[in-house]
């Protein structure tokens, strides 16, 4: 079975791969491409932790084929910090012990900054339920709730 | 033989003199000595220390050792 | 170690929450977990697993699996050494099966290919012919005389006989007249409880990298609890010497107990060695829930007799711990913990342990504890509601103090729960109104808690930057609380602290993280190591000095003159004394190992309210307080996140968590889709409340807190949902199809 060649972009660098047809974007991020900043909590969609944007829309990459990308626009949580300044939840999230053990934190930073891009002033409960599709089994999800909230109002004030 | 609270005498200075002696004297509990026991002595719980000193008026009891997760 | 009996001290850095050392690294995806390493020339490993409950295994024909393109090494258990010692020797077992077969996704051989494809297509052609054996997985199905046996022999001495081979341990213990004691009581309730085995559910699957060599020498990569444990392990699964093998802890994703064994190292090394090259081997989710290590289930009778006034006069409990298919010590602990908040003139507690064709159970934070509690904490609450007496009231009238004779056997010394009780007690969510449909309840909570082998070795570095070389993986946070404790006793700011966790070539043996250790243990050794350090610059400044050694003192950071009679002398900073280090005398180090004890109990009490919908049989959680004794709360914000995470864990332990094994004995759930663990839209805010009562057994007075959290949500939901429904429930977890049937029968 030959390689499929893929140009797309990823956190806005061109990116150009080959890979087979039935491995996901996430095999070809960690496997193909270096960026290990995606985890695979379970590969079947179930725990967020490999998520990232496509084209602007939250999706789980364990669930994305990697030929689908092509031509598409990809943010992981490699580029989310602008060289060394950290996007606001970042910091927020290390300031207010928001992880623990930190193997869900890149997927629910992609998935609370996907939020506040399209909600800026969430309720906690706008926020639980976005963030449903993010298991994290350190912290009760308390301190993440606060800190997302938290940034949402740094970045409000911005 | 229930453990830790079949109150037993023996003569001990320390935590081995004690399990060398119960193994002697009580041939029962011999194969859980061998699995490893936890002491505890006056409350404070002690795992594997050999030379922990023992003196007629502390309260010693023996405990399966411990694990945790 | 002793509590410092310094009056009152006043700490600098300890109750401070600083920002930890590895927070940007996982917030930018830059931590590197077991999953994430590469190295040259790479093979995938992957697993073929029993798809039976018991079979016995008649033959493995690896031919075609080893012809298959890009496969370099297949392995079974023939590849492993053979153990004299009968834990080795599970272990090597449970990795690869030998004989039989024990549990739905038991490992029975493994390849290791070029490409993770290659790897996954290999499997498919090796050929196991299977003898297909009867199996059992309930608990009191297994003890019966007639349940087919999982393995022969295992019984110990302690099993009465006539009894099923699977049963393999027996403990028994307590103190006081029961029948006395029941004859005094006005009610007596007695009560059968269930509850089905959990996982620990961490995020990160189990993942390593071996790399092992002809001449015996290898290294590991690996996501652990334990670098020293897998080492261990390895050496004796594989028969090569411990110091051959160099183990690295990966960052971790998780653990709570799971990962305090092995399960796929092994079988990496053995791939490694066979093909020459280094193996990765990653477990699928599915891999992870079937086959690495769940809790028990259990099945209890509870007996607790009371007086109309609330005294507790007698109480016994029978527990029956399925622990897999490897025998196991869980109902140990679980029968130890189960009375011990009280103040008992008489109980009694029996626990068996038992095999099944389930994987080997492991701990899951504090074992065998959060179920016993269960059972126990909700037999008292129905107590407390046919005696129309208030819950706290009962808990605080028999509540175990210093001084009190423990269930357990030994007397306790300064304990917190009597001020968790009292704390819960004076809070406001313990008088908030309740609706319709809705109810309260609360539990009280205990682990043990232990230390163990420790090193720790604490450099001074040339700058005046201090680093601390510590032997146990970080999953709490711990590395932010041991250099902040480094930095209390040095009296240098907490940035200038930098704490690693070495591999096992760099430090002595280290116990496993796990019995809430890490910041009682590891924290109580570099407090020692810190004290020797500074030792050694006392005297290096004393020869500056020239004065006596003991008329030098250490203050804030500096070496100063002790009293007028040593002279004076301007105080000489940490940074001065490290930059002329090799003029007088070298570099300058302290270090400290120990098997360290006296770590002090935690007690814990949680309320919850709930909500019950009678129409679906669903809980809500409406609000949840926790109070917990931490003895000194070296870093509030990680003190408060065990406490959070804990009760989550519980609370999914509680409503909705569970192993369902159909009637051929397989796992039906093996995925986050059907065994669901809380997410954040099922839950409220959770409020802590941090008491500290000392433990004298440590310099600052520290106390584990990791594992106690887990244990109060199962009964205090059950007692909060029993009252919510208007039925008392004895199963785990309280799915809304159970709680629905409850509530129509």
């Amino acid at each position: 079975m030959k390689m499929i060649p893929v140009e797309t972009t990823i956190n806005g660098d061109r990116t150009e791969f080959l890979c087979n047809s039935d491995e996901s974007l996430l095999d070809v991020l960690r496997d193909r491409l270096g960026l290990t900043g995606a985890k695979e909590g379970c590969g079947t969609g179930d725990c967020g932790a490999c998520s990232v944007t496509l084209n602007g829309r939250l999706v789980c990459s364990c669930l994305v084929l990697g030929v689908e990308v092509d031509g598409a626009e990809v943010e992981t949580i490699e580029g989310m910090a602008d060289g060394e300044t950290l996007h606001p939840l970042q910091r927020i999230f290390i300031e207010e012990a928001a992880l623990q053990c930190g193997i869900c934190t890149p997927g629910i930073l992609i998935a609370a900054k996907s939020l506040l891009e399209k909600n800026p002033d969430p309720t906690d409960t706008e926020v639980r339920y976005w963030l449903a599709g993010n298991l994290c089994r350190c912290t009760g999800y308390d301190k993440i709730i606060k800190a997302v909230q938290k940034a949402a109002a740094e970045m409000r004030a911005a | 033989m229930a453990d830790g609270q079949e109150w037993v005498e023996v003569d001990a200075s320390n935590f081995k003199q004690l399990l060398d002696e119960l193994a002697t004297k009580h041939p029962g509990l011999a194969p859980q000595i061998k699995r490893g026991v936890s002491l505890s002595l006056d409350g404070v719980i002690y795992r594997e220390a050999w030379f922990t000193e023992i003196g007629p008026e502390n309260e010693i009891i023996l405990m399966p050792y411990m694990v945790g997760g | 170690m002793a509590l410092d009996h310094q009056a009152k001290r006043d700490f600098k850095v300890v109750g401070t929450r600083v920002a930890r050392p590895d927070g940007i690294d996982k917030v930018t995806g830059k931590a590197a977990y077991g999953a994430d390493i590469t190295a040259p020339g790479m093979l995938f490993g992957r697993i073929l697993r029993s798809p039976h409950a018991h079979a016995r295994i008649k033959s493995i024909d690896v031919s075609e699996a080893a012809k298959a393109p890009g496969v370099k090494a297949v392995v079974t258990s023939a590849d492993l050494a053979s153990p004299d010692d009968e834990y080795y020797a599970d272990i090597r077992d449970n990795c690869l099966a030998r004989e039989k077969v024990l549990y739905d996704g038991h490992a029975v051989a493994a390849v290791a290919a070029t490409s993770k494809a290659a790897a996954k297509a290999a499997i498919r052609l090796i050929k196991v012919d299977y003898e297909i054996l009867p199996h059992v997985t309930d608990v009191d199905e297994a003890m019966k005389p007639d349940a087919p046996v999982v393995q022969e022999g295992r019984a110990l001495e302690n099993v009465p006989a006539g009894m099923s081979q699977n049963v393999t341990s027996h403990f028994e213990f307590g103190h006081g007249d029961l029948d006395a004691g029941f004859a005094k009581a006005d009610k007596i309730i007695e009560r059968t409880f269930k509850t089905a085995a959990t996982h620990q559910g961490y995020i990160e699957p189990q993942a390593c990298m071996a790399s092992l060599g002809a001449d015996g020498r290898g290294e590991v990569w690996c996501c652990t609890q334990g670098q020293y444990m897998v080492r261990a392990n390895c050496a004796e699964v594989l028969g090569i010497e411990a110091s051959q093998l160099r183990v690295i802890s990966s960052e971790i994703g998780g653990g709570f107990g799971g990962k305090t064994t092995t399960f796929i190292e092994p079988v990496a090394l053995a791939l490694s060695r066979k093909s020459g090259k280094p193996v990765k081997i990653v477990m699928t989710r599915e891999e992870v829930l079937r086959a690495t290590g769940p809790t028990v289930s259990t099945s209890m009778d509870i007996k607790i007799g009371m007086t109309n006034e609330g005294r507790i006069t007698a109480a016994r409990g029978e527990l029956r711990y399925q622990g897999g298919a490897f025998p196991c010590g869980t109902v140990e602990f679980g029968a130890q913990a189960a009375f011990a908040a009280y103040d008992l003139e008489a109980v009694q507690t029996l626990g068996w342990n038992v095999m099944t064709n389930r994987p080997k159970e492991i701990a899951y934070r504090a074992p065998g504890a959060p179920t016993s509690i269960y059972a126990v904490e909700s037999v008292v609450d129905e107590l407390c509601q046919e005696l129309g007496l208030d819950p706290l009231d009962v808990r605080l009238m028999n509540a175990a103090r210093k001084g009190t004779l423990s269930a357990y056997g030994p007397t306790f010394s300064e304990i917190g729960l009597v001020a968790t009780l009292e704390a819960a007690k004076a809070h406001p969510h313990y008088n908030a109104p309740l609706g319709p449909n809705q109810g309260r309840g609360l539990s009280c909570g205990f682990w043990f808690n232990f230390g163990g082998n420790t090193c720790v070795s604490l450099n001074i570095n040339d700058d005046g930057t201090i680093g601390v070389v510590e032997g146990n993986p970080d999953i709490g946070g711990s590395r932010a609380s041991i250099s902040m404790m480094a930095a209390e006793e040095l009296g240098v700011p907490y940035d200038k602290v930098r704490t690693v966790i070495a591999d096992t070539t760099s430090l002595g043996f280290n116990d496993v993280t796990d019995g809430s250790r890490v910041t009682f243990a590891v924290g109580l050794a570099t407090i020692k190591a810190a004290r020797a350090a500074i030792q050694e610059m006392c005297k290096r400044v004393a020869k500056i000095w020239g004065i006596d050694e003991d008329a030098v003192l250490w203050e804030d950071g500096f070496a100063k003159p002790s009293g007028p009679n040593a002279g004076t002398h301007p105080p000489m900073s940490l940074a001065e004394i490290a930059a002329i280090a090799g003029n007088t005398g070298g570099p300058i180090a302290g270090h400290h190992e120990v098997n360290a004890d006296g770590a002090g109990v935690s007690f814990g009490v949680h309320l919850v309210d709930t909500e019950v919908d009678p129409e679906t049989g669903a809980t809500k959680i409406l609000r949840y307080t926790i109070f917990q004794d931490a003895g000194k709360a070296v870093h509030p914000d990680y003190v408060e996140g065990q406490m959070q995470g804990g009760a989550v864990q519980g609370i999914g332990w509680a409503l909705n968590e569970e192993y369902i094994y159909g009637e051929d004995g397989r796992l039906q759930n093996a995925g986050f889709l059907d065994y669901r663990i809380p997410v954040a839209s099922d839950l409220p805010s959770i409020e802590t409340v941090i008491l500290e009562i000392p433990n004298p057994g440590h310099p600052y007075g520290v106390r584990g807190v990791g594992e106690t959290p887990i244990v109060p949500p199962l009964a205090a939901i059950s007692n909060a949902v029993s009252r919510a429904a208007g039925v008392r429930m004895t199963e785990l977890p309280m799915s809304p199809p159970r709680l629905l049937k409850a509530m129509s029968a």
